[in-house]
């Protein structure tokens, strides 16, 4: 398990960026965390690290949004909107968790029985004690 | 002049929540135009937004194809095209429309035309204001996107700018949620601001350094959480109209400003709005009021036609169509559409 402190979403995007430079074919990850804790400045640093170019916006509202442009397709979801798991065959989503990609769902505590064994687990955090801007990210390896 | 036969298309839009069917004459008169919400449904859960399921729109979609034909007093072979929404959007819905458009047209041997949602929301304006055409500038603000658009032709379209994180609908929904406003968030905060001070706290402005066209919304929605969070650290109650007001004035400002600067960059005439947030009322107000201040045309849909319909669908087929744009019956929904491509 990483613990990794932030201080700003710079921070978070460097961290996330050189996830994305080391990130295998099929890797999914878990992104958790409150609104605004920044599950998305993390996919766009992950995304950039990619070597994606096109702009990574938030995928709230589309559910999933997918980028060809770098060394891996991404596919980028955000389950908020899923209610039911079973919403998820909307999405196609099978062919993502295991196909050659690299998957970012935020959210992902909404389907978790849906999340393939190996998923690794991103966690941000705020502490207010600790400012506005301070985000502690674990990141923890499931399949070992 | 010559006597030319009226064109009728029969539009389908399943993309996203709504249901919808129209038929349209010549591109800018609605014959009919049903739409089934899911938003009652949707009300119940209290700010969540749970159902994505095509199952919905199974159930529905030859109801509403047919009360859109009954209403237009049309017959299937008295169509010239179907069009129907091909993406952007989730792959499961977006299949329930552009399989049904396929049979209809497979079995009636009517044309089929697939369109892209967005255009769609751009040609509302075509029926809104019969007398608009190209080129102009379009502002697409929605759930899902926050685009401005340089419309040089019928179908031809240049993205100046869009956003970098949230969408514009996207920024109402969460801060609506973090202020206990509820589902939907667009039309709940529209009216909470009404009787809140836009003024009562500043919320930036954000702008993207790499593009002065493109939108940042997700800097605002911190800004937002971060005052509620310092309120509640101090203790105090912040005031729930005043936070929506300053908020909504604050996405304004910046979807204003941007506006009006591609407005003076490129020396357009008219200006357009479009889409879902198209029927903020301060947002139409403020464009509105800029527009006219540079005597620039504005237009702006009922709201009716901002939401997602199908009216809108069959005005930008009939554009398409005129073009000899016409899709076969291998036509797929794209979840990945993007806008100006086919
Ligand atoms: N240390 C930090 N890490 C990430 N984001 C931060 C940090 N500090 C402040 N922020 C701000 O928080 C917001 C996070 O937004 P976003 O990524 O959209 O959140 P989420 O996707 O989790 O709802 C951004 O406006 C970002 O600038
Ligand atoms: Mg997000």
């Amino acid at each position: 398990m990483i613990v990794f402190e932030s201080h700003s979403d710079e921070d978070t995007f460097r961290f996330a960026s050189k996830m994305g430079r080391e990130a295998v074919p099929g890797t999914v990850i878990s992104l958790t965390g409150d609104l605004g804790c920044g599950k998305t400045v993390f996919s766009k640093g992950f995304a950039s690290g990619l070597g994606v170019t096109e702009p990574v916006s938030s995928p709230t509202f589309t559910i999933l949004q997918q980028y060809e442009s770098g060394r891996l397709v991404l596919y980028h979801f955000d389950v908020y909107r899923i209610g039911d798991p079973e919403e998820m065959e909307e999405t196609g989503y099978e062919d993502c968790f295991y196909g050659n990609g690299v998957t970012l769902v935020e959210w992902a505590e909404r389907i978790r029985e849906l999340l393939p064994e190996g998923t690794i687990l991103v966690r941000i955090e705020k502490d207010l004690e600790k400012g506005m801007d301070y985000r502690r990210i674990t990141v923890e390896n499931t399949g070992g | 002049m010559e006597e030319r036969k009226d064109t009728l298309i029969l539009g389908i839009e399943t993309s996203c929540d709504e249901t919808a069917a129209a038929v349209v004459k010549n591109g800018r008169e609605i014959l009919s135009n049903v739409i089934s919400s899911q938003i009652d449904t949707h009300t119940l859960y209290g700010g969540v937004v749970p159902e994505i399921a095509s199952r919905k729109h199974i159930e529905r979609i030859n109801q509403v194809v047919r009360e859109a034909l009954a209403q237009s007093g049309t017959e299937l072979c008295g169509l010239s095209a179907i069009g129907v929404t091909y993406g952007p959007g989730l792959v499961g819905p977006l299949l329930v429309g552009v399989s049904f458009a396929k049979a209809l047209s497979f079995a009636s041997g009517v044309k089929l035309v697939g369109v892209h949602h967005i255009e769609g929301h751009i040609a509302a304006n075509y029926i809104e204001d019969p007398n608009l055409e190209p080129p102009f500038l379009c502002l697409v603000v929605s759930g899902g996107h926050t685009h401005l658009v340089n419309v040089r032709d019928y179908g031809e379209y240049e993205i100046l700018g869009r956003t970098m994180d949230d969408a514009a609908g996207e920024a109402f929904d969460k801060v609506a949620r973090a202020i206990g406003l509820g589902y939907p968030g667009g039309p709940k905060i529209d009216v909470a601001a009404k009787a809140g001070n836009p003024e009562a706290v500043h919320f930036p402005r954000a702008k993207v350094a790499e593009n002065a066209y493109d939108f940042s919304f997700s800097g605002l929605k911190s800004a937002v959480l971060n005052y509620l969070n310092s309120c509640q650290m101090k203790g105090e109650e912040y005031n729930q109209a005043d936070v929506a007001a300053s908020f909504q004035a604050a996405v304004v400002d910046v979807l204003t400003e941007h506006s009006i600067r591609a407005v003076r960059e490129t020396g357009a005439k008219t200006f357009a709005l479009a889409g879902g947030v198209a029927s903020n009322s301060a947002l139409r107000e403020s464009l509105e009021k800029a527009c006219a201040g540079l005597g620039v045309r504005f237009c702006v849909p009922q709201p009716v036609l901002c939401t997602d319909n199908g009216a809108m669908i069959a005005a930008a087929a009939y554009f398409e169509l005129q073009k000899g744009a016409e899709s076969g019956l291998d036509l797929n929904a794209i979840p990945n559409l993007k806008l100006g491509e086919r």
